[in-house]
């Protein structure tokens, strides 16, 4: 091929007639089309496997299992997924927790209900009415930790992320958001493996039950007894700080899975 | 390949930048930068739309009527675009959460539209095909400069690999958190233009129009 001059004028003139047009619409559109729809439905398998193992990648990474020395596909075996409906605490069937989208749920007016601005302290204005819960079993299927998704507002975003309870239903195991668009290197740092391993072992609950948590910017000192429900705030993220404290406020609430949280203590007592 | 060939994939990376003589593109420079895995598949996917979108924008030129030319560009950059960003999505599930809208962005990003109406509408597909690919890595290049630094001076590892030991990991280095906001990527692309223009002072631009010194007024005191 020769070296690349500007077409002539003659070739370069379409037909500007407004049949020619129209028709050239129509090829365009139908062509493009075919390829996108091809395109998406071609790939849409391996794009809803992706999701999947992506969020249990993540209940995985939050058990702690992989410390304990499992490797991963182990550590899927002892995951139990079920579906709650949070107003009721009980588990609901029918619904393939596997499949379920947490963030879509929050949004879709068929399943979810509108919070008041007095209910609404994570700042998510809506809550699914059914959510999944994880709980990893031990050797013979007794139930030895629980994981609950939590998400709520930060600074400029939904935090979405995973809270694991201890057998006790009242010590943390791990906190870990898997999905925000915070600040990096300030509010960023809810992803921190430092700030993270702090939740291990903190106490969300007092001896009646009630929800106690607090993200602290004072030095926590360990030799009182709230030292326990105790986190040290993010530097220069307080309102990110404060967003934590209030999701993990709101989802142990009876909003949230409080109810859930006391038949699990009732079945067990 | 001719020397015509590689004089159009060549140019556009140094002496025709994209980026750095055009100041193209700039958005989608500070937003993906911060870490190399997001910036190559940012770049990747660039170049290929901007390669395929100008063949195929080449290929239908002479039946395109003036009136609909950029909505028909833009359908079948966006319908590139949509194709990329699914392929992201199944096999780069990761990176595409990190990369979020911005690959879906590219429909917009001046490049695209800018090659697609200034080159393709005028010259055969496989010139246009070149200069899409030429003027992708362009923008690569810059992209992968600013991203080495950035995730470099950073977060000190590169692709994710620990490069330089952070203190809070025990090492002595302290990381810019800086370098891991928008801004310092700004900051950077200034500093490569002006470096760039240094050595080739073909590219400064010539001013459009001179502050004229009026004569003082004679105010009658």
């Amino acid at each position: 091929m020769s070296a690349p001059e500007p077409d002539s004028a003659v070739s370069a003139a379409p037909a500007e007639s407004g049949s020619r047009t129209l028709q050239m619409t129509l090829v365009v559109c139908l062509v493009c089309s075919v390829v996108v729809a091809g395109a998406a439905v071609l790939l849409r398998p391996i794009q809803e496997k992706n999701q999947k193992a992506d969020l249990i990648r993540n209940v995985v990474a939050v058990s702690g299992l992989l410390k304990e020395g499992l490797t991963e596909a182990q550590a899927l075996k002892r995951i139990d997924a079920r579906m709650v409906e949070l107003a009721t605490g009980d588990e609901v069937k029918g619904i393939d927790p596997d499949t379920f989208n947490i963030v879509k749920a929050g949004k879709d007016p068929e399943i979810s209900t509108e919070l008041t601005r007095r209910e609404d302290v994570a700042g998510i204005r809506r809550e699914p009415r059914y959510l999944p819960v994880y709980r990893i079993i031990g050797a013979n299927g007794d139930m030895k930790k629980l994981i609950l998704p939590v998400y709520g507002y930060g600074l400029w975003s939904t935090m979405y992320g995973f809270l694991a309870l201890e057998e006790d239903l009242r010590t943390v195991q791990g906190l870990r958001f898997y999905q925000h668009a915070e600040t990096p290197g300030l509010g960023g740092e809810i992803d921190n493996p430092k700030w993270r391993a702090q939740w291990t072992g903190k106490v969300l609950f007092d001896q009646n039950w009630k929800v106690q948590v607090e993200i602290t910017k004072v030095a926590i000192d360990s030799s009182t007894p709230e030292a326990q429900h105790q986190v040290d705030a993010l530097a220069g993220a307080t309102i990110t700080s404060r967003g934590v404290e209030n999701l993990l406020k709101f989802w142990l609430s009876d909003k949230g899975y409080g109810p859930y949280l006391a038949r699990l203590r009732h079945e067990r007592s | 390949m001719s020397y015509q060939h590689k004089k159009i994939i060549l140019d556009p990376i140094i002496d025709n930048n994209p980026v750095i003589l055009q100041v193209l593109g700039i958005c989608s420079a500070l937003a993906v930068t911060s870490k190399l895995s997001t910036t190559i598949t940012m770049c990747i996917a660039l170049t290929v739309v901007t390669a395929f979108s100008n063949a195929a924008i080449s290929l239908v030129r002479n039946h395109t009527p003036s009136s609909i030319r950029i909505i028909v560009q833009m359908t079948i950059i966006s319908s590139l675009v949509i194709v990329t960003d699914q392929f992201i999505k199944a096999y780069a599930f990761t990176i595409s959460k990190d990369l979020s809208v911005f690959v879906g962005l590219i429909i917009t990003n001046c490049i695209v539209m800018g090659r697609a109406e200034a080159y393709a509408m005028k010259h055969p597909p496989l010139p246009s095909f070149l200069d899409g690919l030429g003027n992708g890595l362009g923008y690569s290049a810059l992209l992968m400069v600013i991203g080495t630094i950035r995730e470099l001076l950073g977060s000190g590892s590169l692709f994710g690999y620990p490069i330089l030991p952070l203190d809070r990991d025990g090492g002595w280095y302290v990381p810019n958190g800086l370098l891991l906001l928008p801004p310092s990527a700004f900051f950077l692309i200034g500093m490569i233009i002006w470096v760039v223009r240094s050595w080739k002072p073909a590219q400064v631009e010539q001013p459009e129009y001179r502050i004229y010194h009026a004569p003082r007024p004679e105010v009658a005191s």
